[in-house]
């Protein structure tokens, strides 16, 4: 396997998981939720659910506000930075295809 | 960046190619060799042709711009969010073809972060997924 930098690592292996991935696109779509509102959606138990939401904190893709007796959770947009850059996903997608193109011209006739 | 609110950004790849301009014209141009390396297409070499790539992910839309046989192609690319111009340029050298694409157009304006985010997650999840769970 190919040695990714830290950041990567973390942000890949937070968002791998189905489950977590759900419930921080959930946050994206529609803002900021209660553990409760997410529950209900998440097909797991509110403790799951809490756990999840304890890791992507950790990756710094939510953020917790606590009012009351509740804790709100926010997306944080920002630490997909990595993920979000379309000219560096278009340069790996172009090397890719000259490499193929290579390949086609190899095989082609004069 | 002095225009920071209309600036675009390019993509640039180039390479050299120990072929002749021609050899690597057929296959940008020829819809079963472009096929090959690229998509599915219905190119045409005509100005003004409308034609799609269709890959797993998706389809791009494309209008033909430029047509200079072996010396320049380009074509505007259009996929999720991204409205972008391809030009391939063709240069002989010595040993071949200095082959140069740029891909221009990039807004940093949030739909189309918001859309690459979207193409960056169907690329790498589905391998990342495995990674893992070979790792678990």
């Amino acid at each position: 396997m190919n040695l990714m930098p830290n950041a990567h690592d973390i942000l890949f292996r937070t968002l791998a998981d189905p489950t977590r991935r759900a419930i921080f696109e959930r946050l994206c779509r529609e803002g900021e939720q209660t553990v409760g509102a997410l529950t209900i959606q998440a097909k797991v138990s509110q403790p799951a659910v809490s756990k999840h939401l304890g890791l992507l904190k950790e990756a710094g893709l939510v953020r917790d506000r606590h009012e009351g007796r509740q804790t709100h959770y926010s997306a944080q947009l920002g630490a997909l930075a990595p993920l979000i850059d379309w000219t560096s996903q278009m340069t790996g997608f172009w090397q890719g295809r000259f490499d193929q193109l290579e390949d086609l011209l190899r095989r082609m006739d004069q | 960046m002095n225009q920071a609110a209309t600036e675009t950004r390019s993509v640039v790849v180039e390479r050299e190619v120990p072929y002749a301009p021609e050899k690597i014209w057929r296959a940008l141009t020829q819809p079963h060799l472009i096929e090959e390396w690229q998509m599915k297409n219905d190119f045409r070499p005509a100005v003004d042709h409308r034609f799609n790539f269709r890959g797993d992910w998706g389809s791009v839309d494309c209008r033909v711009l430029t047509i200079e046989p072996t010396e320049t192609l380009s074509y505007t690319w259009d996929a999720m969010g991204l409205e972008s111009v391809v030009t391939w340029t063709l240069t002989p050298t010595a040993a071949g073809t200095h082959l140069r694409m740029e891909q221009a157009g990039f807004k940093p304006d949030q739909n189309q972060a918001y859309q690459g985010a979207k193409f960056g997650w169907q690329k790498f999840f589905a391998k990342l997924e495995e990674v893992v769970k070979k790792e678990a």
